[in-house]
């Protein structure tokens, strides 16, 4: 079975792409993330193994240059608040909440990486912890704990908009 | 919170939202810096004609492929991919030039193609055909057999015949102008009515 045409990669797993890659850099950087993750998976594409998970290796792949533009992002001369600049809500898409998205902003990197790689890519967390290193467990913990953070502020944030002493 | 505690993927539901708009311009961003980078193998992109929607695809080398609707377009991309690369993108850049002179010929204004070929999807004694299709001219006819000779082998008249039939480049490499010695028209890779459609637009045919 020959591999099929990567523009039926890009088809089917294009959009998963871009949810990862904004749910761990924000919606400006990713799509540079998205650009380099597609790139790179193309130069890559001729060698990867018959019966491989395509899902598991772009998201690996996404992971890595995730982790290039947040790097990018924190050599920049003046830092900002990486992953809520003023500028970028105009990019956002339609329909995107700007109020899950500042709590998920908030949350550390790597809840943000189980979520998104669990949630929204659809990986096992076995996959997850693979891609991320660490084990399962952790991974699903890690999942856990952003999920509930982003219950307390988000929900609390969308019933509640003045409430004091949001939890971290 | 007075409001019932919505399950975890409802909860992250609107991070799910991926507008068309904007993945359609991170692909089309792709596709140039595929190119750019040398990583695009194939390239397609489809044309409207009067023979109804056709599949265009390049490599680096020239236009490799030309495919009718009935060929089925999606199992002509998958053929590229496992006879030339699977790196297959839809990026009209590179077609261009070959949309173009298509639009004009279909609009009668040109009688050439004047377009860089890869004939690698064709070997042997088919390739030797292909090659001299081209020397039919515009509006003009031959027998399958005159094209077996020209080939450089009267006697392989259907293999000439499959060569045609197996051209990776109809309408660009002219096999709709060849016909059978009998006057009838011949079978066509896109259908005889198209190869009918084609000989009267050259004014071949009445």
């Amino acid at each position: 079975m020959s591999p099929e045409p990567f523009e039926t990669v890009v088809t089917r797993y294009g959009p998963t792409v871009l949810r990862v890659c904004r749910a761990v850099v924000g919606p400006v950087a990713a799509e540079d993330a998205w650009s380099e993750t597609f790139l790179a998976a193309l130069r890559a594409y001729p060698d990867l193994r018959p019966g491989s998970d395509v899902c598991a290796w772009l998201v690996t792949i996404a992971h890595r240059k995730a982790i290039d533009q947040l790097r990018a992002q924190a050599r920049r001369p003046t830092p900002t608040e990486v992953l809520s600049e003023p500028a970028s809500h105009d990019r956002l898409p339609g329909g995107w909440e700007a109020d899950l998205w500042e709590a998920l902003s908030e949350l550390p990197l790597r809840q943000r990486e189980c979520i998104a790689y669990h949630y929204l890519a659809g990986l096992p967390y076995a996959d997850v912890a693979a891609v991320l290193g660490g084990t399962a467990a952790a991974a699903r913990r890690a999942a856990a704990d952003g999920i509930a953070a982003l219950r307390r502020s988000y929900l609390a944030d969308a019933s509640a908009p003045q409430l004091e002493g949001r939890t971290l | 919170m007075t409001s019932p505690t919505p399950t975890d993927d409802a909860l992250l539901a609107p991070l799910t939202e991926v507008g068309r708009a904007d993945l359609a311009r991170l692909r089309d961003r792709l596709a140039a810096q595929a190119d750019v980078q040398d990583v695009l193998d194939v390239a397609f992109r489809t044309i409207d004609s009067p023979v109804g929607p056709l599949l265009l695809a390049a490599t680096p080398a020239g236009l490799v492929r030309v495919a009718y609707a009935r060929e089925d377009h999606e199992r002509v991309l998958a053929d590229l991919a496992a006879r030339i690369s699977p790196r297959v993108l839809r990026a009209p850049a590179r077609l261009d030039a070959a949309a173009r002179e298509l639009d004009e010929y279909f609009a009668g204004r040109r009688q050439a193609f004047d377009l860089p070929l890869d004939l690698r999807l064709t070997r042997g004694f088919r390739r030797e055909v292909i090659t001299h299709l081209p020397d039919i001219g515009y509006g003009s006819t031959a027998s399958y057999t005159s094209l077996a000779a020209a080939a450089g082998n009267p006697r392989a008249v259907r293999a000439a015949g499959t060569a045609c039939a197996t051209n990776p480049l109809p309408v660009v490499v002219p096999c709709h102008r060849v016909v059978r010695s009998d006057g009838g028209l011949g079978q066509y890779i896109g259908g005889t009515e198209v190869k009918h459609a084609l000989l009267v637009l050259e004014g071949a045919l009445l």
